[in-house]
């Protein structure tokens, strides 16, 4: 396209971020040197264009490696997609975890939200106030929202950038753990607790989502297979995608993102849909102040997501998945993608699964924090490359999803129920919980108790006993609130633990 | 020649069929693919509307438009919602003019809206206070740093607002974006729904929100071809020509005392149509008709701009 760009230049090591990503500028028409050739051809046009979706990624890339994006930078991604400078711009300051105005490469991000406010969030932020000085580029810390490790709260995010970037979670964290993160960097901060510890659950019999928690080793395939991974799949093979669909109604499963649609319904409405190709996109950006239920299952049992969202492109007619991952996650994304890699060269992904004749694959794309990237038509832009506003619907993601095309959206929690529903059957699954809403349901539970967590209930549940279930408040305080839900929640008092 | 659109060329398209709805107990028929807000302007209702645009795709920013629909959990856009047989439609319900309230006093609160025709019959016939927010927040030098997820909480004392500084970085046009709601229209009309130039974008995000070029260089330095075209769809006067900005500066600006004439641009072989703004024997603006079939109310930059020498005396 015939952009108009400033000056400004990118340097070497913007460059090689971006072409590593993307390749070599093979031409003066993505963004390479101009020579004699170029003036007699023409590129571009669709082509060009169409990569559009690589603008968060590359964006991704540059903050990675030099902590921010600079107008150099931003013009050599928007020369080598052919995307105006000002979209990427308006991209690049849509994200909380980026930044178009110079900065430290050490960055700490320090959780203010509810579950760390509540475990002395207030303090650690005082302190640092006092010895680093304001929030901000300057002093490298900064305000976050959560972080989604509310189970070991107060939380905060240590970013080098670098080649590669050090991403690294500090939860529970003193001010200290920040001053050390940005002095000496947070490569030599004690490792991340190990992602059981989300679980208090783990190991217990007669768990059915969080069963492999804590047994099972996250970065190994075959010690998945040894937990009866991939029988789900075998299962669905055998049925056929429409005998999967029908069995994913029959279970009643109703989607766990918030919104309780029926997962069944959505699934047979984008299958019969006649435009192509279809996709799947799973929502992993779990944002909602107090939640980390998804994390549990990221981190404590990546390759059960995997085998899920196989089986849902299968019965969907999907070609090819994405994982929107929110970017304050980076554990769950390192087991992601080593799983993605060794579900592949095990052929449970790509071409000819499991010697069906069937292909499919799956990508990760990372958000860059941003609330609104959880509501499904904001993953769609996101995805797309652009600012991650909501759509107006209709239509519907099931007709016009991503990139326009018909597409199931489901969260991570609502995907791997379909595992027990293939190896269950659907109305075996249904006679969990309640008539009106069927099968497990995963709670977080965070605050001033003694064992937070993820828990594992049948609907039906009271709030009382799952207070019960974390240990209650620690000895000598008494229960004087709980939020029910997050940012949009509402409040009750302690004494009101009847509620189902 | 003067402002008739008779005269202008009917584009004929296919047959189509028409869908019967009610609105506000009036049953209507229109065309099909029709939306909402055209069956409602059909039976004579009023639909208050800023960020619709009658030559862009709607949307859906402004929230003022909404209308109730029966069968639907939630209000519905009249201005993007497309007709469907036997709906029933309300436009004045309780919940309607609770919700056009709210929404008026939210922008009228935050934006400097006096130059927005039609809000002030609106505010009143919503009974909407904007001033119960508390006193408006003092001008803010750093809107156009963006520090997404950095959330600077006030203290309620005051009403958070755009007040901003005025840009003014070039002879033509200005951009006052303490009066801009952020509807996209000039983003749109920038981009692939007419100009393709891409010079502006919406930068930042949440209240925090800028129409913004990269890095907020100033248009001389962007992509601006200076068509002007977003001063034509900007519903606000958040955008205007500088000569409009000037004359209000001064005091000058009197819109009953001006004519408007449109006529042929005689620059190229074009065709397009130019509605020349006249006071006091003076060119003080340029718009385009809609309505014409050759540009749509979009122009380039001489066209817009290029008058000067018609008043060189």
């Amino acid at each position: 396209m015939d952009l108009k760009f400033t000056d400004a230049t990118a340097h070497e090591d913007e460059r090689d971020a971006v072409d590593r990503l993307i390749g070599e500028a093979h031409s003066g028409w993505y963004g390479g040197e101009r020579d004699a050739t170029d003036h007699r051809m023409s590129y571009g046009g669709h082509q060009a264009r169409s990569e559009r979706h690589l603008v968060l990624e590359a964006l991704h890339a540059v903050n990675d490696r030099v902590g921010w994006i600079s107008p150099g930078a931003l013009n050599y991604i928007g020369r080598r997609l052919s995307v105006p400078p000002a979209d990427v711009y308006s991209v690049a300051t849509f994200y909380a975890l980026f930044s178009t105005a110079p900065r430290p490469k050490r960055i700490v991000h320090v959780c203010t939200d509810v579950a760390c406010e509540a475990l002395g969030a207030k303090g650690v932020c005082d302190t640092l106030q006092a010895r680093l000085g304001p929030p901000g580029a300057a002093s490298g810390w900064k305000h976050s929202p959560c972080l989604g490790v509310c189970e070991r709260a107060p939380a905060a995010m240590a970013v080098e950038a670098g080649d590669p970037v050090v991403e690294h979670v500090i939860a529970p964290t003193t001010a200290d753990d920040v001053v050390q993160a940005l002095e000496v960097g947070p490569a030599t901060l004690a490792a991340e607790a190990s992602p059981t510890m989300a679980v208090p659950q783990a190991g217990d019999e007669g768990l059915i989502l969080l069963r492999r928690v804590g047994r099972v080793d996250p970065e190994s395939i075959d010690d998945y297979i040894a937990h009866d991974g991939y029988q789900a799949l075998d299962r669905a093979l055998e049925m056929g995608p429409q005998a999967v669909v029908q069995e994913v109604i029959a279970s009643g499963l109703m989607g766990r993102g918030g919104a309780a649609f029926p997962t069944g319904r959505k699934w047979e409405a984008t299958a019969g849909q006649p435009a192509q190709p279809h996709y799947l996109v799973c929502n992993a950006d779990e944002s909602e102040p107090g939640t980390f239920k998804d994390r549990a299952i990221l981190e404590g049992d990546p390759f059960s997501l995997i085998e899920a969202m196989t089986i849902a492109a299968y019965a969907t007619g999907a070609v090819r998945g994405y994982i929107y991952l929110r970017g304050e996650y980076p554990r769950s994304y390192r087991l992601l993608h080593n799983a993605l890699h060794a579900a592949r060269k095990r052929g449970y992904l790509g071409a000819d699964i499991l010697g069906t004749g069937w292909s499919f694959d799956l990508e990760i794309r990372r958000g860059a924090g941003a609330y609104i990237c959880g509501e499904e038509t904001a993953i769609f832009n996101s995805i797309e490359g652009y600012r991650g506003e909501p759509r107006t619907k209709p239509p519907f993601p099931v007709e016009v999803g991503l990139f326009g095309k018909p597409t199931v959206v489901n969260n991570v929690e609502t995907l791997v129920n379909v595992l027990p529903i293939m190896e269950l059957g659907g109305a075996a699954y249904a006679q969990i919980g309640t008539e009106q809403s069927t099968g497990p349901k995963l709670f977080c539970i965070s605050g001033n108790l003694v064992r937070p967590g993820v828990y594992e209930v049948p609907f039906g549940s009271t709030l009382g006993e799952m207070i019960e279930l974390a240990g209650g408040v620690p000895e000598g305080r008494t229960l004087q609130a709980i939020l029910l839900g997050g940012a949009a929640g509402s409040f009750v008092r302690g004494d009101e633990l009847d509620i189902h | 020649m003067t402002a008739t659109h008779e005269r202008t060329p009917v584009e004929m398209g296919m047959p189509v069929r028409l869908v019967t709805l009610s609105v506000d107990g009036q049953e209507v028929s229109v065309p099909e693919g029709s939306t909402l807000l055209d069956a409602c302007t059909a039976v004579g209702e009023d639909i208050p509307t800023l960020c619709y645009g009658d030559t862009l795709t709607p949307k859906n920013a402004c929230r003022v438009c909404m209308v109730e629909v029966e069968g639907s959990r939630v209000l519905v856009p009249s201005c993007s919602r497309k007709v469907t047989e036997n709906v029933v439609v309300r436009t004045d319900t309780e919940r309607v003019r609770h919700s056009r309230r709210l929404v008026l006093e939210l922008l009228g609160s935050s934006v400097d809206l006096s130059t927005t025709p039609h809000v002030e019959e609106w505010m009143a016939e919503y009974a909407a206070d904007p001033g119960r927010f508390g006193p408006p927040a003092p001008e803010d030098l750093h809107r156009d740093v963006h520090e997404p997820g950095e959330h600077h909480a006030g203290d309620g004392s005051v009403a958070e607002t755009m007040e901003q500084p005025d840009k003014v970085d070039n002879d033509l046009y200005v951009r006052d974006y303490s009066k801009c709601i952020l509807c996209y229209k000039c983003v749109d009309a920038c981009g692939t729904q007419w100009q393709n130039t891409f010079a502006i974008q919406v930068a930042g995000r949440g209240f925090e929100s800028q129409i913004s070029t990269e890095f907020n260089v100033e248009l001389p330095e962007s992509a601006c071809v200076y068509c002007g075209n977003c001063i034509e769809v900007c519903p606000t006067g958040a955008l205007s020509f500088k000569s409009e900005y000037d004359m209000r500066a001064e005091g000058t600006w009197n819109e009953d005392e001006q004519t408007q004439t449109t006529t042929l641009c005689t620059f190229c072989g074009v065709g397009c149509n130019l509605t020349l703004h006249v006071q006091d024997n003076t060119i003080v603006k340029v718009s385009s008709p809609h309505d014409h079939s050759v540009g749509h109310g979009n122009l380039c930059i001489k066209g817009r701009f290029g008058f000067q020498h018609v008043q060189n005396r």
